[in-house]
């Protein structure tokens, strides 16, 4: 068995780390690219979301390289999410690609197949084996994200633009060749030292911004075209409402048993939204309510074309915007998208907030005298 | 004076209307609904929606305005599922939010939430929240319910017999014996919408062509066939077009398909794929999609019809030996 699964930011990381423990040999498809994207956009149905596409891409381009089973999560609606994996397979098998798919679906109640399909992936019954690698991938999940976000940290406010992500693009080549929960817990901690170490310019106005959506694209760096690069280039600091380490534990543990830490989120959310519909539309309001209570400069919401959930909170998020005196924006991704007129809709929106912030320091700094 | 309550002509409309109007009906409300979809409507609906939101939801907001100065209280349930382990459209779930949010000034809204996904014992407490905007007598209510579901009874049974309900009325029927027959698939508030499909059953009916709907096919057959897909399809409307999909081409009685789909219908850009694939590729079954959105041309869409019909024409003459593509 050759494993393999599709992109989602630094999940890979994670993921490789948890199969490694398990003994399993991986395939960890190519980075995201303009051929994966093709591939993907090929192959798909036209008016699909965009994060299926990309799925598509990486998973052909795995099977070219031996890969022969697919690890994948699934969800049970209201979003289309939750039928990727039946028509991956159907893609996959039209290609020639006879792969098999191991699926991680929220159990709703049957955790015998659950476990079964653990055993699975696995391939021993070993409790303490499997505990042992499921808690070392978690942990590796963890210390991503705060990698990331020691690089959304340090981005806006390095002397030398450029410096970050020279580590950070060091940190994606190098962790390919790591083995195993050390090697790659040892290289992440390292790296995220190097970034913390770098010179830091005291002048620099540093704004913040929330980002919210779609979890895949603000997760994926390749699918929302960079945009903590470009965000932090320009010297703004992010926060983005979704995490895969989050993610996961709300999801595949903790939801089962009613125990989620989103309480606060949802009721930020529920004067506009009264409940779940699907996807993540409830935590892109409340993320946005919380950001404004916390005092940030502005929101933009990143969702891919034709996102169903997103689209209500689109359509709810001005009147948010209005409550809260906040900016917001919002940026729609799909395999057209233009990388030029993205990068000018974020200046002029980061000029904005820069020209809001400047009058409101200047009104305080009248009105005190 | 009686309570003016105003039932949108637009989405879950097409399945559930009688059921509604007789229900309020009987509680001594007065039931108002919006004009036929027409060009003003689809005009306003697209002004007041995000551009995103699909055709049909942009009707519908259509229909909402329409309805704005005429009724006391606008009925615009949140309607999350009604079968369980289903759901219907994210964009249903949210629709209360999304219209109040849009349009401003409305009356009050009738948001009570329909929820079945874990059971439905929560079905006649939502029955009551349903009544007491017009009556706080719980045995009125019920009374008023058992009615109410009759003549939603009856009206499923006349769809079933061959009524076509375009627009919500029982205009016209299929009584012409002709001998091709094509299935007219998609979401109940596509092909029933006599402007938003442009008229795309009248318009077969007028070529003299028997015109089958998803709503006519036995739901205990569409049930049979859906039990058999490898993972529970989660959407209500989804799992009716999958199933019917399937006991088409065993069945194999009819002699093409007609899909009609919204740009950026989240839900048909799966089904879509999997029934073409279900009935074209492995049933070589003649399938012709039709996306629309507010400026599909129709005279497009007329053209690519009559080529879909004169090749199943030819195909019966030629013993299918030819393409099944639309």
């Amino acid at each position: 068995m050759k494993a393999t699964f599709p992109h989602m930011g630094n999940q890979y990381v994670a993921a490789k780390v948890l199969l490694e423990e398990l003994g399993v040999d991986i395939v960890i498809p190519p980075q995201c690219s303009q051929d994966t994207l093709e591939i993907g956009t090929k192959y798909s149905p036209e008016s699909i979301c965009l994060p299926l596409k990309v799925n598509i891409g990486n998973l052909v381009e795995s099977a070219k390289a031996g890969a022969d089973t697919v690890v994948f999560s699934g969800s049970c609606g209201p979003c289309r999410f939750g039928y990727y994996s039946v028509l991956e397979k159907e893609i996959l098998r039209e290609l020639g690609h006879e792969m098999e798919f191991i699926l991680f679906d929220p159990p709703q109640g049957d955790y015998r197949t659950f476990i079964s399909r653990i055993f699975k992936l696995a391939q021993t019954s070993n409790p303490y084996k499997i505990g042992k690698a499921l808690r070392r991938g978690v942990q590796i999940l963890y210390q991503v994200d705060a990698l990331d976000k020691a690089a959304h940290y340090k981005r806006p406010r390095q002397r030398e633009i450029g410096k970050v992500d020279f580590y950070y693009d060091k940190f994606h080549k190098e962790v390919r060749n790591t083995c195993c929960y050390k090697e790659t817990s040892r290289l992440i901690e390292e790296i995220k030292q190097q970034i913390m170490n770098i010179e830091e310019d005291p002048t620099r106005e540093v704004l913040k911004v929330g980002i919210v959506g779609e979890i895949y694209t603000i997760i994926e760096p390749f699918v929302n075209l960079n945009v903590e690069r470009k965000l932090g280039e320009m010297g703004v600091e992010i926060e983005k409402s979704l995490e895969v380490s989050r993610w996961l534990t709300e999801h595949l543990f903790l939801s089962p048993l009613k125990l989620t830490s989103e309480g606060k989120i949802h009721k930020a959310a529920k004067p506009y939204l009264k409940t779940m519909i699907g996807g993540h539309a409830r935590e892109t309001i409340g993320y946005t309510v919380e950001y404004a209570e916390r005092g940030f400069d502005g929101v933009i919401q990143i969702y891919p074309l034709t996102c169903m959930p997103e689209i209500v909170a689109q359509s709810i998020l001005p009147t948010v915007e209005q409550d809260y005196n906040i900016p917001y924006l919002c940026l729609i991704v799909d395999e057209m998208t233009g990388e030029a007129g993205y990068t000018t809709r974020l200046e002029a929106f980061i000029d904005l907030l820069r020209r809001r912030k400047e009058r409101q320091e200047s009104e305080e700094l009248l009105s005190r005298h | 004076m009686a309570i003016k309550i105003g039932i949108p002509r637009g989405l879950w409309f097409y399945d559930y209307y009688p059921l509604w109007k007789s229900f309020y009906e009987e509680l001594g409300a007065e039931v108002v609904l919006s004009n036929p979809t027409n060009k003003k409507i689809l005009d306003e609906g697209v002004k007041n929606t995000v551009d995103e939101a699909c055709l049909p939801v942009k009707i519908f907001h259509g229909h909402v305005l329409d309805l704005k100065d005429k009724a006391d209280f606008i009925f615009l349930p949140k309607i999350m599922s009604v079968y369980e382990k289903e759901y219907i459209c994210p964009k249903f779930c949210g629709l209360p939010e999304m219209v109040t949010h849009s349009i401003k000034g409305l009356p009050p809204i009738i948001d009570t939430e329909v929820n079945f996904n874990r059971s439905r014992k929560s079905l006649m407490r939502t029955v009551y929240s349903f009544g007491s905007y017009v009556t706080k007598n719980p045995i009125t209510i019920r009374r008023a319910y058992k009615k109410a579901l009759e003549s939603y009874h009856d009206y499923k049974l006349k769809i079933k017999a061959g009524n076509y309900p375009i627009n919500g009325d029982f205009s016209s029927r299929d009584e012409k014996k002709s001998s091709i027959t094509i299935a007219v698939m998609g979401h109940s508030y596509n092909i029933y919408d006599n402007y938003g499909s442009m008229g795309l059953i009248n318009k077969l009916k007028e070529q003299n062509i028997h015109v089958i709907t998803p709503e006519m096919v036995d739901y205990r057959k569409i049930n049979e066939y859906a039990e058999t897909l490898e993972k529970k399809m989660f959407w209500s409307y989804g799992r009716k077009l999958l199933g019917t999909a399937m006991y088409f081409t065993d069945a194999k009685n009819i002699d093409g398909i007609v899909y009609l789909s919204s740009f950026g219908c989240g839900i048909d850009s799966i089904i879509e794929e999997l029934v073409e694939r279900k009935t074209r590729k492995r049933g070589g079954m003649p399938f012709l999609l039709i996306t629309v959105d507010e400026h599909t041309g129709e005279a497009g869409v007329n053209t690519r019809l009559e080529a879909f019909i004169d090749m199943i024409e030819w195909r019966k003459r030629n013993e299918s030996n030819l393409s099944t593509h639309g």
